[in-house]
């Protein structure tokens, strides 16, 4: 496939691919790998890494910090995927109807892009969480809430671009109505860069997630990286490991998705190099 | 027109294009207040341990909560004109204040991490995009990448296991010795032995920024028909590269460096919680356990004032450098 090879083609990118399959692996083989609870006692605590059978150590209530990253992983891929779904979702309602219909619709839906990209996103997103409570919804709806506004832009720009080509006119001619041409029409025409920036937005979201668990803003019954790094910052001194390995992960993660979306980049359109 | 007359009819546009955002901002803030469980009365109520209904539904009267839902949005910002922020119950202080007295050790730290990052950004891009695909440039790129994908708050966490406890360097948390009384430059000199480690992580990510921005920047400038003049003219190449592409290619960086303002206030509030620097992101955190929502939203709503007040003065800025941009 044309697609594959042009995607093969860079190598980072297939580097990061395989990272990122392994840790999807593990994230779905955590109940299998690690079958107790992760926030269960399991052992001595603050062991070191590779003592009384902890691969990365346990935490200072005993907890295996390895279990932990292993059930983490599902929680980083699941919100980092639903966030983004949610945010590419509305950043393309909006930016698809600004685009097409343009005139005052379009003057309204920037001016909310504007000012959303104007307050600090990170602050914007504690309030959101701290005000509904943590849970896997209010972190989901408060990244998707601050990652919107740049797909926004994006799609607003391409439908105006497709508004006044050749075929759009055509589907007006023979009566199409404006849904039907922005989503069977226009829509498909501008994936590519969709595609792309939505990976990218995995990765943010990955890393808004972890920020927030860190702060203490994660879901109290699901164990994630930011928590466990979180709660092992106050034993820095005397059980390093504790933050390290969550770190690395996430850090391993982030840096796959950003190789991956970079190779999509190159191997869907290589007209649009740069990311901004 | 005069010149002077056309910049200050500018900086004039600028500002009046700044209100609606700013009222935008506080009516934001005044909604994710009333989506908040339980409003001033109950936290006041839960404050004094207890109170009958009847007092509870007093209170609500004073404080007009029992107006209709505009009426109080007037209310609320006719509060905010005034600044009037109003009242955090945890440290008994009006929020303005306390927000106030946090605002100059961020902007020490927004200063020195924005200075680091640029300078070093532009260095470091120059540097890559002069040995094109050499090691070097693939080194500064992999380090770029690396930095991009790295949460601020586990860096910092790191450099404080390496720099302060393994090494002793630097210290761990804090902006001064207080308990040493240093006055006058060696507090000065304790403050800034204080700052460095918070900087250095804050200014990673976007020193990572920066320098692919630069370095993209750069390449672009290089492919410029001027630059095809200038050696045609027979200038040698370390002039080209220092005084004809370098000026053009910056522009970019500093664009960005105002767009980027926003984000840098978020990270602080992480590099703050990591480093205990008596800034408005550990103010953020301090909230954010003590339940106090009055306060977190007055720190959203300067933080917010302050990124439209940088973005005004970046865009002034980017007037004077670049003379094309249309000032009238």
């Amino acid at each position: 496939m044309a697609f594959w090879r042009r995607f093969c083609r860079n190598r980072s990118a297939v580097i990061g691919l395989v990272i990122l399959c392994l840790v999807i692996l593990i994230a779905i083989s955590a109940s299998w790998l690690y079958p107790e609870d992760p926030f269960k006692l399991v052992g001595r605590a603050m062991s070191p890494p590779g003592e009384n059978g902890f691969l990365f150590g346990s935490d200072t209530l005993g907890r295996d910090v390895a279990a932990g990253m292993a059930h983490g992983a599902r929680v980083s891929l699941l919100i980092g995927l639903l966030a983004t779904s949610v945010a590419v979702t509305l950043g393309v309602v909006l930016g698809a109807l600004a685009g097409y219909f343009g005139g005052w619709i379009d003057d309204v839906l920037m001016r909310l892009t504007e000012m959303f990209q104007t307050i600090p996103s990170f602050i914007f997103a504690i309030l959101i969480v701290a005000i509904m409570k943590p849970s896997i919804n209010s972190v989901v709806l408060a990244i998707a809430v601050v990652s919107w506004p740049a797909v926004a832009r994006l799609v607003r720009g391409e439908f105006m671009s497709m508004r006044n080509r050749e075929f759009v006119q055509a589907c007006h001619i023979i009566g199409m109505s404006d849904w039907r041409i922005m989503i069977r029409e226009i829509l498909p025409n501008c994936l590519s860069p969709i595609i792309v920036t939505g990976s990218l937005m995995v990765a943010t979201a990955i890393l808004i997630e972890s920020g927030l668990a860190f702060l203490g803003l994660g879901d109290p019954n699901i164990i994630s990286w930011g928590f466990q790094i979180g709660a092992g910052r106050t034993v820095l001194r005397s059980a390093w490991w504790v933050c390290t390995f969550p770190g690395i992960a996430i850090m391993l993660t982030v840096l796959a998705i950003n190789l991956v979306g970079e190779g999509l980049n190159d191997a869907l359109n290589p007209r649009l190099r740069e990311r901004t | 027109m005069s010149q002077a007359a056309q910049r200050s009819r500018y900086v004039l546009k600028r500002l009046l294009q700044a209100v609606p955002v700013v009222v935008a901002i506080v009516v934001v803030n005044f909604f994710l207040l009333q989506l908040a469980e339980g409003d001033a009365v109950d936290v006041l109520a839960g404050e004094a341990g207890s109170a009958t209904p009847e007092y509870m539904a007093q209170l609500r009267e004073k404080f007009g909560l029992d107006k209709p839902l505009l009426v109080q949005l007037g209310v609320y910002m006719k509060n905010m004109l005034t600044f009037d922020l109003g009242y955090s119950f945890r440290h008994d202080m009006p929020v303005a204040q306390l927000v106030l007295d946090r605002l100059m050790p961020t902007l020490l730290l927004m200063v020195s991490t924005i200075t680091l990052a640029v300078g070093f950004g532009i260095v470091l891009g120059l540097i890559a995009a002069s040995n094109l695909n050499k090691w070097r440039d693939n080194i500064i790129s992999v380090f770029a990448l690396v930095s991009y994908a790295t949460p601020l708050f586990w860096v910092g966490l790191m450099m404080i296991v390496v720099f302060s406890l393994k090494l002793r360097w630097f210290p761990t948390s804090g902006m001064e010795n207080v308990a040493m009384f240093y006055e006058g430059w060696d507090r000065v000199k304790d403050i800034a032995h204080h700052l460095v480690m918070p900087t250095l992580t804050l200014s990673l990510f976007y020193l990572a920024l920066y320098t692919r921005l630069m370095r993209a920047s750069m390449l672009e400038q290089a492919s410029m028909d001027y630059v095809t003049t200038a050696r045609a003219k027979g200038l040698t190449e370390r002039r080209i590269v220092f005084v004809h592409i370098l000026r053009n290619a910056l522009l970019p960086v500093v664009t960005m460096a105002g767009v980027q303002v926003g984000s840098l206030i978020g990270g602080s509030v992480i590099v703050e919680s990591v480093f205990a620097w008596p800034g408005l992101g550990m103010l953020a955190f301090e909230a954010l356990f003590s339940r106090d929502l009055n306060l977190l939203l007055g720190i959203f709503l300067l933080s917010a004032l302050l990124v439209v007040a940088i973005n005004l003065v970046v865009d002034l800025l980017y007037s004077f450098l670049d003379p094309r941009i249309e000032v009238g």
